[in-house]
């Protein structure tokens, strides 16, 4: 008999499910982090300075290696559009992202990881690549990694492209380019050096399908500017190390990366005073800014809003020119003399059209690059192309980008098959982070030598650096697991399932109890969680 | 040295990068869920959130021997609605003012079974505390009764209306305090701070507490049990129907009641205040009575009264001026 007054039993709140007092609820959603959607070789940032932050430095490797086959020349040579996207820079700095991709290239060199093994295909088919610059290597790379045959033609003595003969060994050494184009090598890829292609419809012969990477090499030339002094940026850069010295004042014509590189290697081969002269405004310069300061650093002159008139007898006559309203420009009338040992031209390249001069339907631009549809097909069948020889921005990056998406839209090519849409995921911009988490943490600084030699500048971040800085990633849109949604419920409605690999990492909401109350998705760090409408 | 290894994750509740001893109670899978789910508290309750983050960790504490008295208030009417309890440890209520004597009691009887070692934590709301309660609960200091006291302070009576309590903030509009008149809301120069008194009785330990700091309320309360004697924790935690504020900022409001100097945090052991939470830049109180429709008139549609909100910030200024909150450079906590 129940003692008097007692008329129900004792029981469990649990029986109250307050989840039906919900009007909208939480989910977990992994959103791209800027990183990440900056990058146009596609790697997945977030992810990969997750794995190293762990110290599971090949996981995190095999992670990068996904998209982008040199991590080790990328961390050195890539103008890192990541970090100018990076999240952290409104908080305090940018994450190093380079130094930690330089790290684990390094160290994928030194340990000799490989890349995962081609799977065997019975419908592999056989593609030709013709250029083994960045973004033919990584075509190949990708098509070898999809079981495909690849067989890669290069005019020049050494594989590389702008990689080997474009970019000064002082921002990116030849035995790093070597090591990592050996191991891509070893997936299978057959290399075949010293061959210039002339024609190309025999080239194709025997393959199913041709990814052309010609590059943009044909150097623009000032008509009435020539003579033995005169020389291309490019010779200059593509032997340098063992270019004859130079004395006195250079000057070098242009502004953007490539006139750059020019001078501070004119500096390294002895020149006195290294002078660019750019038609321009200083603010018009299309170097990147973080090269711009390392030349001011290595005193390498600029001289702004000149044109050249003439050269002759070592001296040349610029025009002053006036900046217009509406950025255009217009000669002063006054002019001025420089007395040069040497004029370097970095007026910008153009791609060399003889290969393609018989397929009239493939068209190009006057400057040669190449019309190519969403999935880098010209309008022959079966003939693709990318990195510098169709529109672009000319950088490394963008060339291994074009490579992977090239080598993806070859393979649905050769079976036949869709491109599958890629999902739209939204950016996990700053405001959808809540920064009270986060702590303030200084940037590491890379090391670096002011001594003027082809070493290498920068040096390699340590292994503690590298993990610091790592862990500095704000892990924008994607669970960092650091359980602030599981402590923050005041309904006890998210349960950690021990199943990782899924939105949240394996918490998960009990929908019985959420009362969405919203304080988890408010709370949460990284912007994982978003709150939907409940259907009435 | 953690700050810079681990320059995400000192704030968050776990961290999978650090050993599990640095994580909170609330990161770890097997916690007690002292106050389980289920209960009736409104979407986003910090009174819900602080009462399962003191008593789970009283209950680590402890080793799970301890028996929770509780006032009447909110947090004992949304959790134990009969025949339901959402209570998940030894819990008794009696009266609105008696928490304090019941825990005493309580004490008593374990002493006398010769079971002195299952301990007694006593909790309540800030009416069943500072103004109801207020002659049991100095009672219990003064006898240094072996009990830890905790009061959940959300600055109102929420569950009967919201009416005024000795908690309650100048200028806030409760149902007692109306916007009416030429100087709204709740009346300067009025209420009291039960911390304070807490520690002019001398008892063993006194701290004050916030659900937007977790490690350092956890610790608090682990620092509390780690002593015998009356002690006596006064938990900030902010109510969305009082205030009128959204669920889903709960623990901004809390946070920003601290960063402002409005809700002080302190420990204090034997009378002496021993250590204050320091804060880095504190921001303006406006900052944290915008957002708040119980602040609401100080932002009329004649722009701020910025006589009032002064009025306001003078008394964080207080604060942090009498507990030292802004560390001299270089010594931040």
């Amino acid at each position: 008999m129940k003692p008097f007054a007692i008329t129900l039993d004792p029981s469990t709140s649990l029986q109250n499910h307050t989840g039906s007092w919900r009007m909208q609820r939480p989910v977990f959603r992994r959103l791209i982090s800027p990183c990440n959607k900056a990058c146009p070789a596609g790697e997945n940032i977030q992810a990969w300075l997750a794995l190293a932050e762990e110290r599971k430095f090949f996981e995190a490797w095999q992670e990068i290696v996904k998209n982008n086959p040199f991590p080790a020349c990328m961390g050195r040579a890539c103008y890192h559009f990541c970090e100018k996207a990076c999240n952290r820079a409104v908080f305090d700095e940018t994450v190093a992202i380079h130094c930690v991709e330089r790290f684990l290239g390094d160290k994928a060199i030194q340990e000799g990881w490989a890349y995962p093994a081609p799977p065997q295909r019975a419908d592999a088919q056989k593609v030709l690549v013709i250029g083994a610059g960045p973004s033919g290597l990584s075509a190949a790379y990708h098509l070898a990694l999809k079981g495909h045959h690849v067989t890669v033609l290069e005019r020049q003595a050494e594989a590389g492209g702008m990689m080997r003969y474009g970019i000064p060994s002082y921002r990116l050494e030849k035995e790093t380019l070597r090591a990592e184009i050996e191991r891509l090598l070893r997936l299978g890829v057959t290399l075949q050096l010293n061959t210039d292609v002339t024609d190309l419809a025999s080239a194709r012969q025997g393959f199913a399908a041709c990814y052309l990477a010609l590059g943009a090499w044909k150097p623009r030339q000032l008509k009435d500017v020539q003579g033995p002094d005169v020389m291309t940026a490019l010779d200059l850069l593509k032997e340098a190390q063992h270019a004859s010295p130079l004395s006195g004042c250079v000057a070098v014509y242009g502004g953007g990366n490539t006139a750059f590189d020019a001078a501070r290697t004119a500096k390294r081969l002895g020149a006195a005073r290294v002078v660019i002269v750019y038609r321009n405004t200083a603010e018009h310069f299309s170097a990147h800014a973080e090269e711009i300061a390392l030349a001011q650093q290595e005193n390498i002159e600029m001289l702004p809003l000149r044109v050249i008139r003439r050269f002759s007898e070592k001296t040349l006559e610029l025009d002053v020119m006036l900046p217009e309203k509406e950025g255009t420009l217009s000669p002063s009338g006054k002019t001025e003399k420089l007395a040069v040992t040497r004029l370097i031209l970095a007026i910008g390249q153009e791609v060399e059209t003889t290969l393609f001069k018989d397929l009239s339907h493939v068209t190009h631009a006057p400057d040669g690059t190449v019309s190519v549809d969403r999935h880098f097909a010209t309008s022959e069948p079966g003939l693709f192309a990318g990195g510098d020889m169709i529109p672009s921005s000319r950088t490394i990056t963008e060339a291994i980008g074009h490579g992977k998406n090239a080598a993806a839209a070859i393979d649905a090519y050769l079976s036949d098959s869709p491109l599958p849409t890629p999902d739209k995921i939204a950016t996990a911009t700053y405001d959808k982070l809540n920064t009270h988490y986060y702590e303030h943490a200084q940037k590491s600084e890379e090391q670096r030598s002011n001594a003027k030699t082809f070493h290498e500048v920068f040096k390699t971040f340590s292994e503690q650096e590298a993990v610091y800085e790592a862990r500095r990633c704000f892990s924008c849109g994607n669970c960092f697991m650091c359980d602030t949604c599981y402590g923050v419920c005041p309904d006890n409605a998210i349960c950690k399932h021990r199943t990782s690999n899924t939105p949240g990492n394996g918490l998960a909401f009990n929908y019985d109890y959420c009362k969405g109350c919203g304080l988890c998705a408010r709370e949460c760090p990284c912007g994982h969680i978003q709150m939907e409408q409940e259907e009435k | 040295m953690h700050k810079e290894f681990y320059p995400k994750g000192v704030k968050t509740v776990g961290n999978r990068l650090r050993d599990p001893t640095f994580h909170t109670v609330q990161a770890q899978e097997n916690r007690p869920n002292a106050l389980t789910s289920g209960h009736r508290a409104c979407q986003g309750c910090g009174e819900a959130l602080g009462a399962r983050y003191v008593i789970d960790a009283a209950v680590r504490a402890t080793e799970g021997k301890v028996v929770v008295v509780n006032a009447t208030g909110c947090l004992e009417v949304f959790s134990s609605q009969s025949p339901e309890s959402a209570w998940q440890v030894p819990w008794v209520h009696s009266l609105f003012g008696n928490a304090a004597a019941v825990a005493t009691g309580v004490a008593a009887a374990m002493r006398a079974k010769g079971t002195p070692d299952i301990r007694v934590v006593a909790q309540g709301g800030d009416g069943g505390t500072t103004d109801i309660g207020f002659g049991a609960l100095s009672g219990m200091f003064e006898r240094a009764d072996d009990v830890l006291y905790v009061c959940y302070d959300n600055e109102a009576y929420m569950n009967t209306g919201v009416q005024r309590s000795s908690a309650t903030p100048p200028a806030a509009r409760t149902a007692t305090t109306p916007v009416a008149g030429q100087a709204p809301g709740n009346v300067f120069g009025t209420g009291k701070s039960v911390p304070k008194l807490a520690l002019a009785h001398g008892i063993a330990y006194v701290a004050t507490a916030s659900i937007a700091f977790l490690h350092d309320l956890e610790a608090k309360v682990f620092r509390a049990m780690s002593f015998h004697g009356a002690r006596y924790l006064h938990v900030h935690v902010p109510c969305p129907l009082g205030w009128g504020t959204q669920p889903e900022d709960t623990l901004v409001h809390a946070r920003n009641a601290v960063y402002s100097g409005m809700f002080p945090l302190f420990e204090g052991e034997y009378g002496h205040v021993t250590r204050a939470f320091h804060i880095e830049n504190p921001i303006p109180v406006e900052m944290y009575l915008k957002g708040q429709r119980r602040f609401a008139h100080l932002f009329g549609k004649d722009g701020p009264n910025a006589e009032r909100i002064q009025a306001l910030q003078a008394i964080a200024d207080a604060h942090i001026a009498t507990f030292g909150l802004v560390a001299p450079q270089g010594d931040h906590a």
